[in-house]
């Protein structure tokens, strides 16, 4: 038997070999590579090539159906979706909607550094030899397993905010002698920070702070003992050890958070259930477009070109990681 | 000396720490206690200012000095019958919204309340009092016939199989059931096949092998959405889309779990391996009886994930079910909230309703789903 490691069979290897050892692999392999073809593999290829085409979802009884729904556009969708045209001297976005979305997916995405620092500080209170522990980690760890539809009705009726019914945000705001606390929900200026606030609480004691302590519990004791003998007070050891060792965990959690932070399937559920995107666009994110376009107006070409350049905007994000990020990471 | 004063600092600083932990423990734990506390208030008292965390009820009032009784709420209604005088119907930062039940009533109308010329009020008339006014004695009480209320409050129309008859089923336990359907088949599916290709990729060489790897790992960046929205048309045009097929196929299949048990099974030493195939194992019994056994950790890390994904799944469902009768719990407590967006009590009941399956699992399995972020942490 081959060790694992080992590369697959070279060309040198006899064709009989060679069709013995994928026989013996694909009982292994089809039910998962079937799978996993015609539901991840081929349909990303299929999306690319139907954010070249108009395909307006309408139900199909013929081959000549498909022919008619469905027409070859090139680029269209993505001069439509990324270019400009001159108007009356301004220059102006084809798609000015698909902007305003992005920005707000970036301005939401302003949470996570506040996020990632929570996580750090909460993991190295959690690193403390403490009793109980593990009670606190459970506590921080509930709102990332508890179901993101509920998490997001507790938090509109917190947020809610009417002349006559008050929600609880408000009702502490209003008993701290705030006379007017914000229309959280209704307004455009708050409610964005609204969703930020929300995705803190949901995200901060979660995956990241998990990562942290894990990175925070490899760090061998010997350095800090070095250190102590060297007189390096509290911050000395936290700048100079802690924070260098934890870098490639910080770097595996910036960009994984990015990653999730432009898919944002979270802040997908909160303005679909909380805002409906709302008020006049404010909460909406290139999620809830691509959505729109698909599911609510059947325009499932434009839908997949807004798809695709979410996807080039998450490959792009993280290999300018990988390129400038890693050379902040010290690795042992 | 010195130790005694770092003793008294070491002290200190636990007792900062405990206090920090327990601040931020109770920032995550006050929404989820407010959504427990609103689920078992009646409707009246769910919205209520200053807000109130046990829920309780005024048995008796004062209103500008004259004391009367107030009404009971059974089922959502207020009983009149009795010697119940007065309705509190909400309170609200201007003021408590007060209803007058019984014509013998005879509660002074407040000066502060109306322009109107005082005098005695007549039975159904409705009034604001300023919260000063009012000095309620209350009682303690949960109304756990909430989680009742909206576990039945919508119904499915289910056609039996045998007689054809239509029947009413409450909603949620049909969500119930279509989640607990969907969420075992996918994580079996996932389990079993990604453990199957996964043994194929660590432990067998055959041609092609590392390339078709390298196929699954590029996925792993894509945006989910991208696969949704082809998968989506392919299940529209078929006319699959509310079908349980819809539901569970799709998901099972990312390059996720294949690539975390891969991980998992590298590691385990060749040694094992070479003295079973010595002995004439074949390469299933080694998947079966030495590779699993041994990966115990990774597979049940893997259960965890996957189960707690697809019970709380919300994006998939909504775009190929719109039928009540296949709708998960997500998307049928999504479904919920449009039919009683202002029924707060009843919103929460329906909320921990969905909540309680999945902190069970997490409390149970939390030690593998732990291990299972810190092992994808260090290998990413």
């Amino acid at each position: 038997m081959a060790h694992p490691d080992t590369p697959a069979l070279s060309s040198s290897a006899s064709p009989p070999r060679r069709r013995s050892a994928l026989l013996q692999a694909l009982p292994f392999l089809l039910p998962n590579l079937l799978g996993f073809l015609m539901f991840t593999f081929l349909p990303v290829l299929a999306c690319f090539a139907l954010s070249l085409t108009d395909y307006r979802l309408a139900p199909i009884t013929s081959l000549r159906d498909l022919t008619r729904q469905m027409e070859f556009v090139g680029l269209d969708n993505f001069v439509r979706l990324l270019g400009w045209h001159r108007e009356d001297g301004l220059l102006l976005a084809n798609d000015p909607e698909f902007w305003r979305y992005l920005g707000n997916t970036l301005f939401l995405m302003l949470g996570i550094p506040l996020s990632i620092a929570g996580s750090l500080l909460l993991a190295l209170l959690l690193n403390q030899r403490l009793r109980g522990i593990t009670i606190f980690r459970t506590i921080y760890f509930l709102p990332t397993v508890c179901s993101a539809v509920a998490v997001v009705i507790v938090w509109k009726w917190i947020f809610h905010s009417q002349p006559n019914e008050v929600g609880l945000l408000n009702s502490v705001l209003m008993g701290l002698g705030i006379p007017n606390p914000p229309d959280w929900l209704g307004s455009m200026a708050w409610a964005k920070p609204a969703f930020i606030i929300m995705t803190l609480w949901a995200t901060v004691g979660g995956y990241n702070c998990v990562l942290y302590l894990a990175g925070l519990q490899g760090i061998p004791q010997e350095l800090y003992e070095a250190a102590d003998l060297d007189g390096a007070g509290p911050w000395a050891r936290l700048r100079h050890i802690t924070w260098p060792m934890l870098s490639p965990t910080t770097f595996f959690v910036v960009t994984m958070s990015i990653i999730a932070g432009l898919q944002g399937s979270f802040l997908f559920t909160a303005a679909f259930l909380m805002t409906g995107g709302g008020p006049a666009g404010a909460t909406t994110t290139l999620m809830l477009y691509i959505y729109n376009y698909a599911i609510s107006w059947h325009q499932l070409g434009y839908a997949a070109a807004v798809a695709v350049v979410l996807f080039l905007l998450v490959f792009t994000f993280t290999l300018i990681n990988w390129r400038y990020g890693q050379r902040l990471v010290h690795y042992r | 000396m010195i130790s005694g004063s770092a003793k008294r600092r070491h002290v200190l600083l636990t007792v900062i720490a405990y206090l920090a932990l327990s601040a931020v423990g109770a920032t995550m734990i006050l929404p989820l206690a407010w959504m427990i506390s609103t689920s078992l208030k009646a409707p009246a008292y769910a919205v209520e200012f200053p807000p109130r965390w046990i829920p309780s009820e005024p048995v008796t009032t004062t209103i500008a000095g004259r004391e009367c009784r107030v009404a009971d709420l059974v089922g959502g209604t207020f009983l009149s019958r009795g010697p119940a005088r007065v309705a509190i119907l909400r309170y609200s930062p201007d003021g408590v919204h007060v209803r007058v039940l019984s014509p013998e009533a005879r509660v002074a109308r407040p000066p502060a309340a109306t322009a109107v010329a005082p005098g005695d009020l007549a039975a159904g008339e409705e009034l604001t009092v300023p919260e000063t006014d009012l000095t309620a004695i209350r009682r303690t009480k949960l109304h756990w016939d909430n989680y009742l209320d909206a576990w039945r409050a919508q119904g499915v129309r289910v056609r039996d199989a045998f007689f054809g008859l239509a029947h009413r089923v409450d909603g949620f336990l049909v969500f119930y059931l279509n989640s607990i359907i969907v969420t075992i088949c996918i994580t079996i599916g996932t389990v079993f096949t990604s453990s199957l290709a996964a043994f194929a990729f660590s432990r067998l060489r055959f041609p092609g092998r590392d390339s078709i790897f390298l196929g699954y790992l590029a996925t792993l960046m894509v945006p989910a959405i991208v696969m949704m929205l082809p998968v989506y048309a392919l299940l529209a045009n078929l006319r699959m889309t509310n079908t349980y097929a819809a539901l569970i196929l799709p998901p099972m299949f990312s390059a996720y779990g294949t690539f975390l048990l891969r991980q998992f099974f590298m590691t385990i030493p060749q040694e094992l391996e070479d003295a079973a195939v010595i002995d004439g194992a074949s390469p299933f019994a080694v998947y079966r009886h030495i590779i699993l056994p041994l990966s115990k950790p990774a597979l049940a890390t893997l259960t965890t994930f996957v189960f707690l994904h697809s019970w709380n799944d919300f994006l998939w469902p909504l775009m190929v079910v719109d039928r009540l009768a296949l709708k998960t719990l997500p998307i049928g407590l999504a479904h919920f909230q449009d039919s009683y967006t202002t029924e707060y009590h009843l919103l929460m009941a329906a909320s921990v309703i969905v909540m309680v399956p999945v902190l069970i699992v997490f409390i149970i399995g939390q030690r593998y789903f732990v291990r299972g972020i810190a092992l994808s942490g260090t290998k990413g």
